[in-house]
């Protein structure tokens, strides 16, 4: 029920962009991770920012999300100026995000994590009261368990898991609640080509209204599951298109697309 | 190991992996009963020496250290302030309540000088957990013990409220339904309640959001605050939660003895709760409990031994820090990790013959 009736709050100022960064920077001493970074996303559109390692691609996540704000610009949210939201508030309004390296709960088990996921962006966060079986986000979490497949693991406890499991993992803790906008974070990293196929399947199959960014080297993988591109080199934008201009643009090919398959 | 491998199809939800969600699991297991049982029928069993030196004062040491049980298992904060809120408390009832110290005492009753005592330490230890959680780490453990020994010295130096280093003496203790509570057998079944209500408050909590949340903050706080939770509020809660605890451990510690001191918020004192639920282990409720006990035990019999081998006997803290050195050694998780190791293995002779 907390899911559902997050959904509401938010469809009323769905208007205009989804995503708007706008002159965004970010130090980290006198190394700029990011400079001048303009980018829009709209609402549903799902795109793939390429760029080779060191690139800043994990930073512009750190920035959208508040893991690390930026040191100057502004981050739009559905209209919401979010620069200086702790990064609570900025779950709390519908972004979610992955890590590129699995950032979970190892001592607790599968459903607890999720479970987690999905009370955080609920209300009773404080509870004492343990959730009964009739627990809405208890079914909340055992159906997300399900959607990527972790349901004969979900007693387990997470330092225990494979780390194909854990990818997966790392995806339901970001499906929780009502997404609007999803990071993801280099999902498919160590997955095997089964586990890269069941997770294309994954994010092809999320509603139309949600729309992410994925970081992915794996062009099989990145292309099939986006409609726009956008290239980064050294902490700037380098080249926006369509994936196919992208994968055909000579300049992309040898800073990128060469060095990476040769 | 693939994803594929997780069937599509299953839907059903096991009645096992229900029933461990619900209320109380841990009602399941015959060895609560039965420890429940002995500790209800003590008074039967113990003399009146062992009723409250033993007993009574295992349950009051381990309530206080369940607190930092709490802090430092769940949510990876060690406190070394759970004493101190714990004296603050005591103090606290010695002020409102009624003692030989007229000119301190405002001898109100005590079914009112307590919940005065209660709220007024949760709100010190808060306040202290609110300064404890922009540390981490070590940090947080020089914060506390500062806490602790600026409380120590405080003390020590005022004597319009805390009575300087003398303290207050003869408080009074409840006397209400024709019972005089501080005799024996009551107090013991008072520190026997208020134990089990907080043994059975920690351990349910744990598996309650606020409990879970605390312990998703203990493993990966940054991954936290990226799901929608306000990490450091989280962490404030559990101390306000923890100083609760240990506040009901102080008015008890208080009844027991009638006086109230310097000498019992000092850091050695604060630093003896430490070691009550290192040795006994901060994975579990329980832990706490059992390194009161042995604490206790040590603290009450090792000065005899030391003193029959012609030693010293107050060279009984030397006997408990060997036992804190060897427990640490053998087991990170002290007695209970001693205790599941050796289950474990029984577990796995047993298993070549039956199944279960
Ligand atoms: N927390 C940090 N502290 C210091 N430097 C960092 C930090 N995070 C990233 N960087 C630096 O910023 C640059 C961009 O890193 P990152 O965003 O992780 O690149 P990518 O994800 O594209 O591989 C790199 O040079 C990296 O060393
Ligand atoms: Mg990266």
């Amino acid at each position: 029920m907390a899911i559902d009736s997050a959904a509401p709050r938010y469809s009323a100022v769905a208007a205009g962009a989804a995503l708007e960064l706008r002159g965004v920077t970010r130090l980290f001493g006198a190394l700029a991770a990011l400079t001048d970074i303009t980018i829009t996303v709209r609402p549903g559109e799902r795109r793939a920012v390429l760029g080779s390692n060191g690139a800043g691609k994990t930073t512009l996540f750190n920035c959208v999300t508040g893991d690390f704000p930026p040191s100057s610009g502004t981050i739009r949210f559905f209209g919401e100026d979010i620069t200086h939201f702790p990064p609570y508030e900025r779950i709390r309004r519908g972004l979610r995000r992955t890590y590129q390296i699995s950032a979970l709960f190892p001592s607790l088990t599968v459903r607890d994590n999720v479970y987690l996921a999905c009370r955080g962006v609920s209300r009773g966060r404080f509870s004492l009261l343990r959730p009964g079986t009739n627990d809405a986000l208890m079914h909340a979490t055992e159906q997300l368990i399900q959607a990527v497949h972790l349901t004969p693991v979900r007693e387990q406890l997470v330092a225990e898991l494979a780390h194909g499991q854990q990818r997966q993992l790392e995806i339901a803790l970001a499906l929780a609640g009502a997404p609007r906008f999803i990071l993801f974070d280099e999902p498919a990293a160590g997955l095997s080509p089964t586990e890269r196929r069941e997770l294309v399947e994954i994010l092809t199959s999320l509603p139309a209204h949600i729309g992410y960014i994925i970081i992915e080297h794996d062009m099989d993988v990145a292309l099939r599951v986006v409609e726009s591109v956008t290239m980064m080199h050294n902490g700037r934008i380098f080249k926006e298109g369509l994936p196919h201009e992208i994968e055909a643009d000579p300049e992309v090919q040898e800073l990128y697309l060469g060095a990476g398959h040769g | 190991m693939s994803l594929v491998q997780g069937t599509h199809q299953e839907t059903g939800r096991p009645a096992a992996a229900r029933t461990s969600w619900l209320a109380w699991p841990e009602f399941n297991q015959p060895a609560v009963w039965l420890v429940a049982l002995i500790l209800l029928i003590m008074p039967a069993i113990a003399s009146n020496f062992f009723l409250i030196e033993i007993f009574a004062t295992t349950l009051i040491l381990g309530t206080i250290a369940l607190s930092l049980m709490f802090l430092a298992g769940y949510g990876g904060m060690v406190s070394l302030m759970q004493l101190t809120i714990a004296g603050f408390a005591a103090y606290m009832v010695a002020v409102f309540g009624l003692s030989a110290n007229a000119n301190i005492s405002l001898g109100w009753p005590w079914w009112l000088a307590t919940p005065v005592a209660l709220v007024l330490a949760t709100i010190f230890g808060t306040l202290g957990g609110t300064l404890a959680v922009r540390t981490e780490g070590i940090y947080t453990i020089m914060i506390t013990l500062a806490i602790g020994a600026a409380f120590y010295y405080f003390t020590n130096q005022n004597w319009a409220i805390f009575g300087g280093h003398t303290g207050i003496n003869t408080i009074a203790t409840p006397k209400f339904w024709g019972v005089d509570w501080r005799s024996d057998v009551p107090y013991y079944y008072v520190t026997l309640g208020v134990a089990a209500f907080c043994y059975f408050a920690v351990q349910y909590v744990s598996r309650a959001p606020f409990g879970l949340a605390l312990q998703g903050v203990r493993d990966n706080p940054r991954r936290m605050a990226a799901l929608g939770f306000n990490v450091n509020a989280h962490r404030v809660a559990a101390y306000a939660f923890a100083s609760f605890i240990a506040a009901l451990g102080g008015v008890l510690q208080v009844w027991n003895y009638r006086q109230i001191s310097p000498g019992s918020v000092s850091v050695g004192a604060c630093i003896d709760i430490l070691i009550i639920a290192v040795v006994g282990g901060i994975t579990r409720p329980v832990g706490p409990y059992i390194g009161a006990f042995i604490f206790v035990i040590l603290r009450t019999f090792a000065l005899d031994l030391l003193v029959k081998f012609g030693l010293d006997g107050n060279r009984f803290r030397l006997l408990i820090g060997l036992g804190f050195l060897a427990i640490v050694f053998w087991s990170s998780d002290g007695v209970i990790g001693l205790w599941e190791r050796w289950r474990r293995k029984a577990a796995m002779k047993g298993g070549g013959h039956g199944h279960r």
